[in-house]
């Protein structure tokens, strides 16, 4: 199966990737060509928190026909909460130096935490709700929408409804959420300087492991038998329901598990990126996603994560010199893969390698 | 309020009665010399002076009078430095600015604003201008002048006016205007000594719906701090009592059919935007994500077509119409033949190749129009509103779009119901193969069934740049909105896309004053996703074989 040799180099390749980071970067000194600078860093840290994200797709797309267009909304969530998170760190050192409200809660009048703000203190408890929130929605949204058999574009419209409605409710600022300028100037995480070089690169590579972790999961759930039935729902869906399976609980287990790998996603890219904010619930990101998984090729979901790396690359480079490109390139890129590449750029790599 | 002295008053009402009972006419021709003499004394008078002058002006009953002296009130009366000859200016901000002859009340060419001096007024002299103007005004042969008049002087109720309202009444032939006359005279006997008068003037004013009007009643039930009421009689504190709360309730009720029709209004946007989509994703199983910027290319032909002809703004937007349907009709059969077509049968990718598209048209309107938004001048016709009553009015831009929508609906079930392209455009949506079979070219059919949803998302966007500001983000703010009315109203149902629409812009509209635009969207979102828990296939399902191959 071309799974495993795909599975055996990606694995080899994100090692590589957790080993040489830090060497480059803490290793080789400034003054050589080959030094990573921090901005280096954290751009790598930054697709892989993609590349989660874009596996977590692949999985409920590539697997089960389930297109979402809302995934960015369990990214923001798990970021959300780790930015809850790191807003408690700071403590007295905010502007207005107040030991437990944020400086945006001082600002806004607040006289008391908000009850939802509880508990973010304690890291263990922060970590679970990274990992709750997102799964918890995905839970009540995919119970609703899959008992009353939501499916195809009505269940990619919902979603995209869902990710929208999120983005106005966060963007209030008697949300409690920090409103429009959402969290940013974080200090410390678990007591280390969020601005050294070093706790970058340690975050790094552990998202690199959160990474090949839930990578290796989702792997076994696909090869599992219950990624057969997964895969039977994606072909023949009545078909699958008439010979028994429990199409509902299926759909909704996977759906859940992919809003948790995406929420971890965005809890490992906040603080990597400093800042969280509603608009990374924009509509626009979860489609965004959607392409990274198109371009790279579903159904692999090794493809899926080399796409968002790809897709992001290009990117950085073409906003940063032709920014009015960009959007004509993404466009571009969405209708010519759909036309020409429906298998992605690992369909088009696996076609060669099988002509050999 | 500065008023004039009782005698000026009293000749004052008594002269401008005889010219309500004499109505100047152009068959008159006072003296045009000692008109512009008084006229050439307000240069260098003081206030109260020009209260006087203005009075004797309003005596020499000069055709102009009107005009002159409601430029004056409104600060729009001039003279030129040069010459010291007084002009009516047509708009103070103008640059330069357009004078008007006062005797001839013709254009009499510019000048730029340093040439020209504003002859001032200060409030005293504005509400003795008011009233003279009123008084003017309550002479006119059109009846809307008239209540405009009666309006005025209610506000200002001193002798002279109530004599001049009383007189009127008499000779009044038009209803409302009675009414309106009425509702002043019994203002002004609220102030009498009469309990009995005051309890009959009581019973006519609950019958009005004005803020003014409820406001003065309300007084009467004032207490002072040494606990006496503003009004002695305990009964007429109870009628008047009733009186407020009488109004009150049409008053609320009245703002309920005001939220009703913005709701409708809103919701008719979402109509147009939806029947179009309905169309396609009906008719062809596509969900076509570049629907809000086919709107958005209709809200900039708009522009377009209003930039190029600057003097017709009137006719513009007629024009914008079929512009806009051909516009976005082209470039919907356009995304057809050289997209879509390759895609049949796979919806999900379709999704992402029509967002594809939707990113580039956006990028190249941003890269044709700069980002900034444009903003589309609403015609004379379209500006304004119709007032019902006190309490209810309707601006005409949101009453003409309702009317389009059901206009431009009834188009579209005609075509789909009574012509030859409909009856192909059914019959692929029914059964393709089928269809086929009989000899419909259904390629051709599917080309022409997307240009006629593109095209009505163009008209609909002409529509919404009479709303809002024209900028490249314009159809991503509309479009989850209609995708969720379609989902709503079931899909490929044009009447589920006019009942789901037009409830959802009433239920948004109804929400919002308790919850705020935000909350009322997630709560409609809520509301749609329990809906569909019902309801799969929204309001008006798809029946029969089409629908279960879906």
């Amino acid at each position: 199966m071309g799974g495993d040799r795909g599975s055996t180099w990606f694995l080899t390749v994100l090692a590589a990737v957790a080993v040489l980071v830090p060497v480059l970067n803490q290793v080789v000194p400034a003054s050589s060509a080959f030094h990573l600078s921090a901005y280096g860093i954290t751009l790598i840290g930054k697709y892989l928190c993609y590349g989660m994200l874009a596996l977590a797709l692949d999985l409920i797309w590539g697997y089960c026909g389930i297109l979402s267009l809302g995934h960015a909304a369990f990214f923001a969530l798990g970021g959300y909460a780790m930015g809850m998170y790191l807003m408690r760190q700071i403590g007295p050192r905010g502007v207005y130096g107040n030991p437990i409200l944020p400086d945006f809660m001082v600002f806004l009048n607040y006289k008391a935490l908000p009850w939802f703000w509880y508990g973010f203190n304690h890291f263990p408890y922060a970590l679970l709700m990274m990992m709750l929130a997102p799964a918890l929605l995905a839970l009540v949204f995919g119970w609703f929408a899959f008992r009353s058999r939501v499916t195809g574009v009505y269940f990619s419209i919902i979603t995209q409804a869902l990710t929208y409605a999120l983005m106005l409710a966060f963007f209030r600022n008697d949300m409690g959420f920090g409103g429009n300028n959402g969290f940013t100037d974080f200090k410390d995480i678990l007591g280390f300087d969020l601005h050294s070089d070093r706790v970058h690169v340690v975050l790094l590579v552990i998202t690199a492991a959160a990474l090949a972790a839930s990578y290796m999961a989702c792997r076994v759930i696909v090869e599992s038998r219950a990624g057969r039935v997964i895969r039977a729902i994606r072909d023949a869906e009545s078909r699958t329901r008439f010979l028994g399976y429990p199409v509902e609980s299926y759909k909704v287990e996977l759906f859940v598990f992919s809003a948790l790998i995406a929420g971890i996603a965005g809890a490992l890219y906040v603080p990597q990126i400093g800042i969280i904010n509603p608009s990374e619930f924009a509509p626009i990101n979860s489609i965004e996603a959607v392409i990274w998984v198109a371009v790279g090729g579903r159904g692999t979901l090794y493809g899926a994560i080399v796409g968002a790396i790809l897709v992001n690359y290009a990117k950085t480079y073409l906003t940063g010199a032709f920014p009015e490109i960009w959007l004509y390139a993404l466009g571009a890129l969405f209708v010519l893969v759909t036309i020409f590449l429906p298998r992605g750029i690992i369909g088009l790599v696996s076609a060669r390698v099988k002509h050999k | 309020m500065q008023r004039l002295p009782r005698g000026g008053q009293w000749l004052l009402a008594l002269l401008l009665a005889l010219a309500s009972v004499f109505p100047v006419s152009g068959g008159q021709s006072p003296n045009d010399a000692s008109f512009l003499a008084t006229l050439g004394e307000l240069r260098e008078a003081s206030y109260s002076d020009k209260a006087s002058i203005a009075e004797r002006l309003g005596q020499t009953g000069h055709p102009s009078v009107r005009a002159v002296l409601t430029a004056l009130l409104q600060d729009r009366l001039y003279f030129r430095n040069s010459d010291q000859k007084v002009f009516i200016v047509k708009a103070a901000d103008a640059d330069p600015l357009n004078l008007i002859d006062p005797i001839s009340l013709k254009d009499a060419g510019t000048a730029s604003a340093d040439a020209l001096t504003q002859i001032g007024t200060n409030n005293g002299l504005r509400s003795t201008l008011r009233t003279i103007v009123a008084h003017f005004a309550l002479a006119s042969p059109d009846a809307a002048v008239r209540l405009d008049a009666v309006r005025e002087m209610s506000r200002s109720l001193d002798d002279a006016n109530v004599a001049l309202l009383r007189q009127r009444l008499s000779a009044e032939t038009n209803s409302g205007v009675r009414k309106e006359i009425n509702i002043g005279l019994a203002l002004a006997a609220l102030d009498g000594s009469d309990s009995k008068a005051r309890l009959e003037a009581i019973a006519t004013l609950s019958q009005s719906v004005e803020q003014d009007v409820r406001n003065r009643l309300a007084l009467l039930l004032d207490k002072a701090p040494d606990g006496s009421f503003a009004e002695s009689d305990p009964k007429v504190r109870q009628a008047a009592a009733a009186a407020v709360q009488t109004i009150d309730q049409w008053r609320s009720f009245y703002s309920g059919i005001e939220t009703l029709f913005f709701g409708l209004s809103v919701g008719s946007v979402l109509v147009l935007i939806a029947i179009g989509l309905s169309i396609t994703f009906g008719v062809m199983g596509v969900i076509n994500m570049a629907h809000g910027e086919l709107m958005m290319l209709g809200a900039y032909t708009t522009y377009v077509v209003q930039t190029a002809m600057p003097g017709h703004i009137g006719i513009s937007i007629l024009v914008a119409i079929p512009a806009a349907f051909i516009v976005a009709g082209l470039t919907g059969v356009a995304m057809e033949r050289t997209i879509i077509r390759f895609l049949y049968g796979r919806p999900l990718e379709t999704l992402l190749a029509t967002f594809g598209v939707s990113l580039i048209l956006q990028q190249t309107v941003r890269s044709i129009f700069s980002a900034l938004n444009r903003s589309v001048v609403t015609p004379d016709w379209m500006s304004g509103e119709l007032r019902l009553n006190g309490a209810l009015g309707i601006t005409y831009n949101r009453l003409y779009i309702v009317i389009f929508t059901l206009i431009v609906f009834s188009l579209i079930l005609l075509v789909l119901k009574r012509t030859r392209i409909g009856l192909d455009i059914r019959a692929v949506s029914q059964n393709r193969a089928m269809a086929k079979a009989m000899g419909i070219r259904t390629e051709w059919v599917d080309a022409m069934t997307f240009g006629l949803g593109s095209g009505i998302a163009g008209v609909a966007g002409v529509a919404l740049s009479q709303l809002t500001n024209v900028g490249p983000n314009l159809g991503q703010s509309y479009i989850i909105d209609s995708f969720l009315v379609v989902v709503f109203g079931g899909v490929g149902n044009l009447w589920g896309s006019l009942i789901g629409g037009m409830s959802m812009g009433i239920v948004n509209q109804l929400l919002e004053p308790y919850a705020g635009a935000v909350l009322a969207k997630i709560f409609v979102l809520v509301g749609l996703i329990l809906f569909i828990q019902a309801r799969p296939l929204g309001l008006f399902p798809q029946t029969g074989r089409a629908a279960e191959d879906k």
